[in-house]
């Protein structure tokens, strides 16, 4: 079962945007591959090929010309490849190799919106109690708390700290309200990490990404991912819980408007709490992304 | 013993089976059943539980039943000590209750195919599969409105709602996950409304109570 997208779809503003073409992207979740088995899928309007042989090794190329091979790695239970060649490598997680967590691919979900708006919705606190009602959070207690944004200089990455949150179910293995801390990350243009509290040890954090597939400007397909500290629950079950709440931010994503993030800071009104989406909206227009966005004049 | 549903929390029939336990206050636990990505519906142990390998499936003591519909029938034959949701005295709602069940099998393979293929990648002909659904929903829509000016609320005869109007219903109010807008029905919009304030209604992801709306 290999997600596909159907020709009419496919948009031709796709594809031309030099910055992401240089990227990694996820292609496929490897437990959707079967050995001796070829699949397709669109990455930036570009429709590629990709089959895992016998001795599970995969490979990718272009469908439309079987000579022209794209570069693979597997990380994070993903097959990663790039259009071009890779103008940076893809980003590391220290936590995702930790040999004590439960790594969870939960799901892959086509979702027609852009990445860079589904990459904003993973930053934004203020709609937990509204979307996620009674388990990422709940009135009256909807205040976001100041939190401080920077752009590491070293790894050219953006990073939200100090963010707090009340929520009544903060995760799997949640068994009371709690407060907590969160630490976001967005190592590249449409792939963002979350550190947040884990109920069952104070000094570690559980880690939960989403990584967007751009199929076209304004459709991606969003790989969820996790490395938990969670010895108790099943793997159904933790995608359960991960899985109902992206189900509830898939309409409130699918309704925006326009599809695409405009990138002028006078087009939509930002409040406090939105400081780190300004800072994402600031670095897409810094590194020149021009895929899935409305560029600044 | 306590009811136990086969689920996921992402499909529309097992929502169907979810909402009405919900209406009718009936305790029960869920069984999570890796649907996507693990395709655990799929694996010999399910289909011990089911051979036709597909959720939902209700375990209610002895009684193991899969099929939402089947399922709706027999928790409000069983569980609805007021009759309401399936009422079998009356020929003429028996008939109606049929038929608007059949109308609900006609959605699965239009408006939530469509669903499947945008949020899952299921491979089929997404556009005819929305054509289908939008002729149903014209369907639909010019029986609410007819409904409306009758005086009356609900897909069927009587003036409280029935278990047609649970089968219908999540599909009807996911179609927008499948690129089938409901812009051009507002009867059935009214309708989705007035489902949502039936006492005891319950959401799932993807569809909001009418706070939300």
């Amino acid at each position: 079962m290999s997600p596909t997208v159907s020709p009419g779809e496919l948009d031709e503003r796709a594809g031309v945007d030099p910055v992401a073409r240089g990227l990694w992207h996820p292609l496929v979740a490897v437990h959707d591959l079967r050995r001796g088995q070829q699949g397709s899928a669109v990455l930036l309007g570009v429709r590629l090929d990709y089959t895992m042989a016998g001795d599970g090794s995969v490979s990718v190329c272009r469908s439309d010309d079987h000579d022209d091979r794209r570069p693979v790695q597997i990380a994070y239970e993903i097959v990663w490849t790039c259009l071009d060649e890779p103008a940076t490598p893809l980003f590391e997680t220290p936590e995702a190799l930790e040999t004590d967590r439960r790594i969870v691919h939960a799901g892959t979900i086509g979702v027609h919106v852009s990445a860079p708006r589904a990459v904003e919705n993973f930053l934004d606190m203020a709609h937990f109690p509204y979307v996620h009602t009674d388990i990422l959070g709940a009135e009256p207690f909807t205040e976001v708390e100041e939190y401080s944004v920077h752009v590491d200089p070293d790894t050219n990455e953006v990073w939200a700290t100090d963010c707090v949150f009340w929520q009544p179910v903060a995760a799997t293995t949640s068994t009371e309200g709690q407060m907590t801390d969160y630490r976001y990350r967005v190592p590249h243009p449409y792939c963002v990490v979350l550190y947040k509290t884990t109920p069952v040890d104070p000094d570690r954090f559980d880690v939960i990404a989403l990584f967007c597939r751009p199929i076209a400007p304004d459709r991606i397909e969003a790989h969820m991912f996790l490395a938990l500290l969670d010895a108790d629950n099943s793997d159904a079950d933790i995608r359960r819980f991960q899985l109902t709440i992206f189900g509830q931010d898939k309409p409130i994503l699918e309704n925006q408007f326009p599809k695409e993030l405009p990138l002028d800071p006078r087009v939509e009104t930002p409040i406090r709490a939105d400081k780190v989406a300004i800072a994402y909206r600031r670095w897409l227009s810094d590194l020149g992304i021009t895929h899935g966005v409305i560029p600044a004049a | 013993m306590t009811i136990e549903l086969y689920d996921y929390v992402l499909s529309a029939n097992c929502y169907k089976v979810r909402l009405l336990l919900s209406l009718l206050e009936v305790d029960h636990e869920l069984r999570t059943v890796d649907f996507h990505p693990a395709r655990e519906h799929r694996s010999e142990a399910f289909r011990r539980i089911n051979p036709m390998g597909h959720i939902p499936v209700l375990v209610d003591d002895d009684v193991v039943l899969r099929d939402a519909h089947a399922i709706l029938v027999y928790l409000a034959a069983a569980h609805d000590p007021t009759g309401r949701w399936y009422p079998t005295t009356d020929a003429r709602v028996l008939g109606e209750m049929g038929q608007w069940v059949s109308f609900a099998e006609a959605l699965m393979s239009s408006a939530s195919a469509a669903r499947l293929h945008v949020n899952l990648g299921y491979d089929l002909d997404v556009e005819a599969a929305r054509r289908d659904a939008h002729a149903l929903f014209r369907v639909l829509d010019d029986h609410l409105w007819f409904q409306e000016k009758a005086g009356r609320t609900w897909l069927c005869s009587p003036e409280h709602p029935t278990i047609a109007d649970i089968a219908v219903f999540p599909d009807v109010v996911l179609s927008e996950e499948g690129g089938v807008s409901r812009l051009e029905y507002p009867a059935i919009r009214r309708w989705c409304d007035r489902v949502k304030a039936v006492p005891g209604f319950d959401v799932m992801p993807g569809v909001f109570g009418l706070g939300m709306s």
